[in-house]
């Protein structure tokens, strides 16, 4: 018995929220580590690498290539017997896949898991973030989604976990790969960037919008903006950032020229690290700011850019 | 533009107590008569009673006309009076308790419900659907329909899905005409409707200019041991005297260890500099409030204009075709700081008006001049006359003389005073320019029981579309700085309690401009109200639009 | 073909939620309610699919107390033919809701269900997944494009960092996401004719399901309050605690 996450991998790379899910799943017991792929072994070697990873189960078939839900959860409901948690990252991948996994399972499931509370108790975000829900499940089996920003990510250890080998299952042929666009821009998108880099009133113009967008392609970050900035016409709805904007929740934000009214508060206090560059040492983002910069954006921004060289 | 056209014959715009409570006994005396009779309302709000705001301690005497069983029927009424204070705040840490005895006769609440007008228009709501009104919320009567001989005979609904700069979206939807042989509008204070057809019928040509408050509010939870269900508390003064301004405050408690509490300032103050929120955030330092919301909790918040000008500045309010009710005409009984039981009397006494319209003789022109009689023959007639000196005296001789004279009239005379005072300048006329008034600093919020206006607008649940017009109309872009800016500082930047006008400078060029962030408005209509040169204009926006509150 | 679409009642996206002040859960009384924004992009793309004639038949079903009425009225004003209240006062979680859902689709025989990719409540992004589970169908998740072709539907997915097509054989479940389409308005017209269409009422009971919750909330709280960091005095600080203390560049 133990816990079972499954590996999120694409091409031959592990997908790094797997990292993360390693280190919820230590907290719930030994960690096995399903790879289910075509031609992923060098997947597997890595996981077994990591730091609290006991066990790999590697799976090797046609059928897993393209990480569709439908054969892979029931490759996983054929081995969770051996298992009391089953979990996978909250990205899109383990979205689609968990619920099905549980259904199968005539289990319940629980969608981005934020703290392990205890083996049956867990906390988890509802209503967008404005509440945290301690859930406990009264199933035998749990099946989860993990936030991948809510736990550290695991690390390549000295051990080297033993690779089993997983017959395939039949596929039920319920689905079928037709192809996949990674989306290729010069900046990432907005909602799912690692650095965004967001203007504000403060901004002063379209033109001046010129010095965001450096800072962003220094940290190759994305660009976004507070309603005032776009309401002022200096950039296009789609960049905005909050109530009514685009909800963000990058590694690094941070909000330049921007007052830091709640409405924008609201799309992207979730952040891991805020920085805030404003004249005004009373603007409200300073309360909310890891970092805050009181400055003259127009002096400091330069000289930030010209740092990161 | 081609549009499609729907018939009724009794159309009413707005679910408020005065819309409602006309549509509820259009039914019922439809049913009570055995005729065919369709009703429809139309509500701007995304549901009824999402754009309601008021204190609220309503009395029961229309309401026990109306659905006499309302007890039974489930109304939301839980708390009753148990407790009523009136109180003179005399600075930022005094205030008098005012004696029962010397506090006028109007203002007594024993018997009255402290309770949520959200709520019970809420309730209403389903009363009227049950007596087969047709509801349509999220759908502002946008335009008036008149006909080639001058006649109301409808409205239009708002266009959904333009974008800012008017052009229509992918899910454009033009609005539809609703055709009534009557209709009856119920907007609440300054409807934009009810504005126009004042202007069109020229309904007010025979009183005084009206009067407007701005009531805030705000609701809190608050710690149990300080909690008094049905507890009442008005008070006038501090904060507003030291802006010569006047007005007056509220603090009730609610049920479920809930407190509404408010402030009224009237919108007849002459300091630009003057800002009624941050008034509001002030009176909420005073030791006899803060005692009672420290430790609790800041639930919602909102804003709404008050007609109260009462019956010396009611319009008439029949026309060809139709009725202004309620607040939209001005039925606000101020010495009672009260208008839900007023409006829901003249909305029953409209509905019997064009009942016996449509099914006796129908009047030339439709002009329903049976109102005004029937009006005159109500309780409701009667209750605003007793009150009609009541703002006017406040206005001419201040808090104390006027007070005093309030005392005299509603509790030696009962209102019965052989003289009327006349209150005849408008409010928008009596800002003074803003370098012959002091400049009044206020404080910063503390986050605690002070908050600035965009947290305070979060939290009324307020949104709107932002692609599409600017609902806030300048007549002459130009006067925003040339009168607003360059005379008055912009007044605009502080009476509006959303935040929704700001002057800012140009970027590159530095020069002032008017930034207007629409999406913010609460639809209280005080810029409607206290431009000094009348150059903003309120339209309604996108159907569904403005505040979500859920019991103010 | 027939097409059935599944909606939740929520409380309205524009409300902002307040945790009650006993960790019960979150204030719901008098609060605006609405359709849940994603189940609303699914019940366009029915009425889409319908009036570009490849679907014959639409069909509406929510899933909890008597106010879903209100909800599953406006999908049929947007022009769904038919609706069924699951009516139940007790809090019905995926699992049980899927369930309930796999019980009606077998006794209508749709060739696809539509249902949002999750409910702005409890964010779940469940249902879709745990329905198509139970049926034994294919899914296509978090769908910005839908092509419907004989037997076959071509779905293209919202996945992290770009799109991914699928085909999947029909019948087949889809859920919605946000770049679907746009809803329309509802025309005040359709409102009166959505006040005679059929909608049928029935009970978790008479499907034959469970609805004994898996999951105990415990208890809900606000989340925790972001306090301020530290003020740096320039640039070359500010670089060096993102590099060196945060280790975010």
């Amino acid at each position: 018995m133990g816990v079972l996450i499954i590996a999120e991998h694409h091409n031959g790379q592990l997908a790094g929220a797997t990292r993360n899910t390693v280190s919820a799943g230590v907290q719930l017991g030994e960690v096995s580590v399903l790879v289910a792929g075509e031609g992923c072994r060098g997947v597997a070697d890595e996981v077994a690498a990591l730091e609290g990873v006991t066990r790999v189960l590697l799976c090797d078939a046609g059928a897993y290539a393209e990480g569709l839900a439908e054969p892979l959860a029931d490759l996983i409901v054929a081995i969770a017997k051996d298992h009391t948690h089953l979990l996978a990252p909250a990205t899109t991948f383990g979205k689609n896949l968990m619920p099905r996994v549980a259904a199968l399972l005539d289990v319940a499931q629980l969608s981005e898991v934020i703290e392990v509370v205890d083996a049956d108790t867990f906390k988890r975000p509802i209503y967008a973030g404005n509440a945290i829900a301690t859930v406990r499940s009264r199933d035998t089996r749990k099946v989860l989604t993990v936030r991948a920003t809510a736990f550290e990510a695991a690390v390549a250890g000295s051990g080297t976990a033993p690779v089993e080998v997983v017959e395939a299952i039949a596929d039920p042929g319920l689905s079928r790969f037709v192809s996949r666009a990674l989306t290729e821009s010069d900046r990432p998108e907005l909602t799912a960037a690692r650095v965004v880099i967001s203007g504000g009133r403060g901004v002063g113009s379209k033109e001046n919008f010129t010095l965001v967008e450096q800072l962003a392609d220094k940290l190759n970050g994305a660009v976004g903006a507070s309603r005032a900035a776009v309401d002022a016409g200096f950039v296009p709805n789609d960049y905005q950032v909050g109530q009514t904007g685009k909800i963000v929740a990058p590694e690094l934000y941070v909000a330049v020229g921007i007052s830091g009214a709640i409405q924008h508060l609201a799309g992207m206090k979730d952040s891991k690290v805020i920085v805030a560059i404003n004249k005004d040492e009373d603007a409200p983002i300073f309360e909310v700011a890891d970092y805050g910069l009181v400055a003259d954006l127009f002096e400091v921004m330069p000289i930030l850019i010209a740092s990161l060289e | 533009m081609e549009r499609e056209s729907m018939e009724f014959d009794v159309v009413i715009v707005g679910g408020g107590p005065a819309g409602l409570a006309a549509a509820i006994r259009l039914r019922q005396l439809a049913q009570e008569q055995q005729r065919e009779l369709s009703v429809c309302l139309l509500e701007k709000g995304s549901e009824i009673g999402a754009h309601i705001l008021s204190g609220a301690i309503f009395e029961t005497r229309a309401l026990d006309e109306l659905l006499p069983d309302w007890q039974t029927l489930g109304a939301p009424l839980d708390t009753p009076v148990s407790e009523d204070r009136v109180v003179l705040f005399t600075g930022p840490e005094s205030a008098l308790p005012m004696p029962g005895l010397l506090t006028p006769r109007s203002m007594h609440n024993r018997g009255n419900y402290v309770v949520s007008l959200g709520s019970l228009c809420r309730w209403l709501g389903e009363r009227a659907e049950e007596a087969g009104v047709d509801i349509f919320a999220g759908y502002p009567a946008a335009e008036l329909l008149i006909s080639a001989d001058g006649r109301v005979e409808g409205v239009v609904t708002g266009d959904m899905g333009r974008a800012r700069n008017g052009e229509e979206k992918a899910t454009f939807e033009p609005g539809i005409e609703l055709r009534g042989r009557y209709t009856l509008f119920a907007e609440g204070c300054r409807g934009h409707l009810g504005k126009q057809l004042i202007e069109r019928f020229s309904l007010n040509q025979d009183c005084d200019p009206q009067h407007y408050g701005l009531g805030i509010k705000e609701l809190w939870q608050v710690e149990s041991d300080k909690h008094r269900p049905g507890a009442v508390l008005h008070g006038a003064g501090w904060p507003l005297s030291e802006g010569g301004a006047s007005g007056g405050s509220f603090l009730y408690h609610a049920a479920e260890g809930q407190v509404v509490l408010g402030l009224i300032v009237d919108l007849n103050y002459a300091n630009p500099h003057l800002a009624p929120f941050e008034e509001f955030q002030r009176f909420k330092q005073h030791p006899q409030i803060r005692q009672v919301l420290e430790g609790g909790k800041r639930l919602s918040y909102g804003a709404r204009a008050i007609t109260k000008g009462g019956l010396n500045a009611l319009p008439r309010q029949h026309f060809p075709g139709g009725l202004l009710l309620g607040c939209d005409a001005g039925t606000l009984n101020f010495a009672k700081i009260k208008g839900a039981h007023t409006a829901m009397k003249s909305g029953m006494i409209g509905a019997e008006t064009v009942f016996n319209a449509l099914t006796g003789d129908e009047p030339q022109d439709r002009n329903l001049t049976g109102y005004a009689d029937a009006f005159r023959d109500s309780w409701l007639y009667d209750e605003l006359y007793r009150s009609r000196n009541f703002g006017p005296a406040l206005h001419r001789f201040g808090l104390m003389g006027g007070g005093t004279f309030n005392f005299i009239e509603q509790n030696l005379l009962r209102g019965r005073l052989p003289l009327t005072l006349h209150d005849t300048t408008a409010d928008h006329e009596s800002l003074k320019p803003a370098d012959q008034c002091p400049k009044i600093s206020y404080p910063k919020p503390d986050g605690i029981l002070s908050f600035d206006r965009l947290s305070s607008v979060f939290i009324s649940n307020t949104g709107h579309e932002e692609d599409q017009p600017c609902h806030l109309i300048l007549r002459d872009p130009q006067r925003a700085i040339e009168v607003n800016l360059t005379r008055y500082d912009a007044p605009e930047q502080r009476y509006c309690p959303a935040g929704v006008y700001e002057i800012v400078q140009e970027g590159g060029t530095g020069e002032p401009r008017l930034q207007i962030n629409a999406a913010n408005c609460l639809h209280c209509k005080t810029c409607d109200i206290k431009d000094p040169s009348q150059n903003i204009v309120w339209h309604t926006p996108e159907g569904g639009g403005g505040p979500n509150y859920p019991n103010m | 073909m027939k097409v059935l679409v599944c909606v939740k009642r929520v409380v309205d996206a524009n409300v902002k939620i307040s945790v009650k002040a006993d960790g019960s859960g979150v204030e719901r009384a008098n609060l605006k309610m609405a359709m849940n924004p994603f189940d609303e992009i699914a019940v366009e793309e029915a009425v889409r699919l319908q009036e570009s004639g490849k679907a014959d038949e639409t069909l509406v079903v929510s899933l909890g107390d008597k106010g879903c009425q209100e909800t599953l009225r406006t999908a049929l004003a947007m022009g769904i033919d038919r609706a069924i209240l699951v009516e139940s006062d007790t809090e019905l979680q995926p699992l049980a809701v899927a369930k309930m859902l796999a019980a009606v689709v077998r006794r209508e025989q749709p060739d696809l269900v539509i249902l949002g990719k999750q409910a702005i409540d409890d964010d779940n992004n469940q249902t879709g997944q745990m329905l198509a589970a139970l049926l034994g169908w294919g899914q296509g998740t978090f769908a910005s494009q839908v092509t419907l072709s004989k037997n076959q539907l071509e779905v293209i997915r919202e996945i992290d960092g770009g799109l991914e097509t699928l085909a999947l054989p029909l019948p087949a479940v889809v859920t919605a996401d946000l770049r679907l389409n746009e809803p329309r308005y509802v025309k005040l017209p359709n409102i009166m004719k959505a006040k005679k269409k059929r909608l049928d009422v029935t009970c978790p009971d008479a499907l034959g399901v469970d609805i004994q919750p898996r999951l105990e909330i415990l208890k809900v709280e606000e989340p925790p309050v972001r306090s301020g960091g530290v003020k740096v005095a320039d640039v070359a600080e500010l670089v060096d605690k993102l590099r060196n203390e945060a280790r975010v560049i």
